[in-house]
């Protein structure tokens, strides 16, 4: 099919989500379709399909968004295609029963910005999400991109670049949240070795289990980290750009290139920019997905050919980094706000957020929770609003427990807590941390012992093994975890664990060991109860744990209400349900291995677990 | 492609939002709606479409939305239009031919005189009940 241009007028414009959510779900062929029935029904000249990166509602994909308007459909198949396309865009009528309609009211919400998902957004690093073809540096041009960037080559002196950037508060995105300025001003204050240049460095290396914020950047606008880090290049002084992501993100690094080609050929990287006198060019280095490789010594180990293994700081890489010489390192989201920040000053900047933590920060929101996607809010909003308001609550009117973030570094923070602001630092002080912005929500079925022993496990696989404290540090704690979790904990165990805790974030080298601990701190200080019953009663009170569990059968349950259906007996692997059809059964507990399938098929609620 | 300077970048912002512009619900300066029930496409209302999207097409006009919606309701009068500059009320025109779709559009939509002979009324009919 001839290939729709953006140089001609067409009344509507189709945003097709790309992002990879989308892509599984499918988005492509729902594209192809679209483009086909528009042509059968001869409207290729009045309907241009785009493709978008991440549009954010990723539990709805695959997601279309109609312009002008911001009609929103969702969940498309193929076989809707022909109808919507007659409809909508031929007669003009909109189709309500591919709208979204909240799941506790059944009214369908025809545009996008009515839909609560959406409402309590504020974008600025995703500020072009679901308006620009990633692939089209012209539409991400159109939308003021590289002005910032024109902004800081032609009328601005570094200095001044420097100061707006340490004037409008921005910290680090990746989970530390130093100040961007400060660190751009030791870079620029240091001095280069024998003749080298100074280097800046994109964090692409996003390893937290249900993070996907730095892909989805990427995938959706890659300008946007280009542009910030041209800019960031001008104020420390640095001629050479690298982007580190993991190879596991080809449709990232796919519109990567594309993109970083693009700016090349329009000389927006490379000799002279914008005819200002200043060079400077990025290249891409692809990671190998571990996870150690996301902190920044080993992340520079891992671009220079080494073993993505991280060293002792100081020196810090702002002095000595890359080859040696002085390196800033900042994360895909960080650069992504530096453009704003330029184009609409740092005044603007600090004017959204807290005290202390300014301008807004994008999540994945996961886990138990109705509307899974990529949210940007302003800091200083509460975990509530994130769960109920703009994450729709708990699936299955369960109860919620708690939110996971920081990844494998950070912690849970429980539901008394759930008007907690988020920032930097209340996030720190309730034992957790910003992290690079990974939430996974979590309902009353979870075990948090076995959250727990969950990350423990990922950091214990991801340890690189250079330091003992997190080698077999982590190791051990695991090993007590696992005991408890198997009914097999003594309460020794628990002040063990915690000593462990305390000795491995004291002695660890790197940002992943001293960090390793947090999950289990934050489970012990506010779930200690279910570490004890684990223990002490030999029970798991979200029958998470299956080794605890024991099944039974209520037999008046069974004959009364299920007629001894037989279900339980004939689906048992073991053997170890008696009974026939009509009567009553039993589990005999000896030859039980506790799968649970019982309790799963039996319609009648006649299988009791506890 | 040449290396762009800071002017050739400006004039490919501009050019580029054009295209943009209709996703960002800015301003437009008149909505042009033509109805498409299946009376109206019967009746010629996808002419009527094309020569609208023609004459925005030729003239590069960016600030008129032209927009589709179903069936007026006046059957027999259809290809029908209905044409809202900001700012004053929608005006409909009945029985329209690519002619007088051209004349509507030079008259009314980019100089702001209705024009008389074809318009059916001024005014939408009331949604609201209460």
């Amino acid at each position: 099919m001839e290939e729709q241009t953006s140089e001609k007028t067409y009344r509507i414009h189709l945003m097709v989500c790309a992002g990879t959510g989308c892509v599984s779900n499918n988005s492509f062929a729902v594209k192809d379709a679209l483009k086909e029935e528009i042509k059968k029904q001869g409207l290729e000249n009045e309907v241009l399909v785009v493709t978008t990166g991440c549009n954010g509602f990723c539990e709805r994909g695959p997601l279309l968004v109609v312009e002008p308007g911001k009609i929103f459909y969702q969940q498309l198949t193929i076989k809707d295609i022909p109808h919507l396309v007659e409809e909508h865009f031929l007669k003009g009528r909109p189709v309500e029963k591919l709208m979204y309609s909240p799941p506790e009211d059944k009214t369908p919400i025809p545009v996008l910005n009515d839909i609560a998902f959406f409402k309590g957004q504020v974008l600025i690093a995703l500020r072009n999400r679901g308006l620009i073809d990633p692939e089209k540096i012209d539409e991400y041009i159109a939308r003021d991109g590289y002005t910032g960037m024109a902004k800081a080559l032609t009328e601005m002196t570094a200095e001044e670049v420097l100061e707006e950037v340490k004037q409008s508060g921005l910290r680090g995105r990746g989970g530390g949240g130093f100040p961007t300025g400060l660190k751009w001003e030791f870079v620029r204050r240091a001095s280069t070795n024998n003749g080298g240049i100074k280097y800046i460095v994109c964090n692409g290396d996003e390893g937290d289990p249900g993070a996907f914020m730095d892909r989805s950047l990427l995938e959706a606008d890659p300008h946007s980290v280009i542009e910030g880090m041209v800019i960031g290049a001008k104020a420390i002084g640095a001629q050479q750009g690298i982007v580190y992501v993991r190879n596991e993100y080809p449709l990232a690094l796919k519109r990567l290139n594309i993109a970083l080609d693009a700016a090349r050929e329009y000389g927006l990287l490379g000799e002279n920019i914008l005819d200002s006198g200043f060079d400077f060019d990025i290249k891409v280095t692809r990671g190998a997905g571990a996870f150690v490789c996301g902190e920044e010594t080993a992340l520079l180990a891992s671009i220079e050919g080494r073993l993505g293994e991280p060293r002792p700081r100081p020196p810090f890489p702002a002095e000595k980094g890359l080859w040696g010489q002085p390196t800033c390192v900042n994360n895909v989201e960080t650069w992504a706000n530096i453009p704003v920040i330029i184009n609409r000053g740092a005044d603007w900047y600090h004017s959204i957020g807290t005290e202390t933590s300014k301008g807004t920060k994008v999540f994945s929101l996961v886990g138990k929770i109705n509307n899974t996607g990529l949210v940007e809010v302003p800091m200083g909003i509460s975990l509530k609003e994130i769960v109920y308001d703009i994450g729709g609550g708990i699936p299955g009117g369960k109860e919620f427990k708690a939110v996971q973030t920081g990844g494998p570094s950070g912690g849970c923070i429980p539901k008394e807590k759930i008007d907690l602001p988020i920032d930097y630092e209340s996030l720190s002080e309730a034992g957790s941390m910003m992290g690079s912005g990974g939430m996974v929500v979590m309902d009353e079925e979870t075990c948090m012992v076995d959250v727990a022993r969950y990350f423990l496990s990922f950091t214990q696989d991801e340890s690189c093994g250079k330091c003992t404290p997190c080698r077999e540090g982590t190791k051990e704690m695991l090993n007590i975890l696992t005991k408890i979790t198997e009914g097999k904990g003594t309460e020794e165990d628990l002040t063990l664990l915690l000593e462990l805790a305390q000795s491995i974030k004291d002695s660890a080298l790197c940002g992943l060991g001293n960090t390793a601990p947090n999950p289990v701190l934050t489970t012990l200080k506010y779930f200690r109860e279910e570490y004890e019953a684990h223990i002490k009663d030999k029970k798991c009170p979200a029958h998470v744990c299956r080794e605890l569990n024991t099944y039974t059968i209520d037999e008046v349950a069974c004959v009364n209400v299920g007629k001894g259906c037989d279900m339980c007996r004939r689906n048992c692997a073991s053997d170890a349900i008696v009974g026939e059809k009509g009567k009553a059964h039993t589990v005999i507990q000896d030859k039980c291995i506790k799968c649970g399938v019982c309790y799963d098929v039996c319609r009648f609620g006649a299988v009791k677990v506890d | 492609m040449p290396k762009l300077t800071l002017d050739d970048l400006k004039k490919l912002r501009e050019k580029a939002r054009r295209t943009t512009v209709l996703r960002e619900g800015g301003d437009f300066r008149a909505k042009v709606t033509v109805h498409m029930g299946t009376c109206g496409i019967a009746a010629g209302a996808r002419t009527i479409m094309n020569t609208f999207m023609t004459e925005i097409e030729e003239k590069d006009i960016r600030d008129v939305l032209l927009t589709n919606s179903g069936c007026a309701g006046l059957c027999s009068k259809e290809p029908m239009i209905t044409v809202e500059l900001q700012g004053q009320a929608p005006v409909k025109y009945i029985e329209l031919t690519p002619e007088k779709a051209k004349d509507i559009f030079d008259k009314h939509v980019l100089n702001g005189q209705i024009v008389q002979d074809y318009a059916l009324g001024i005014g939408s009919e009331k949604t609201d009940v209460s």
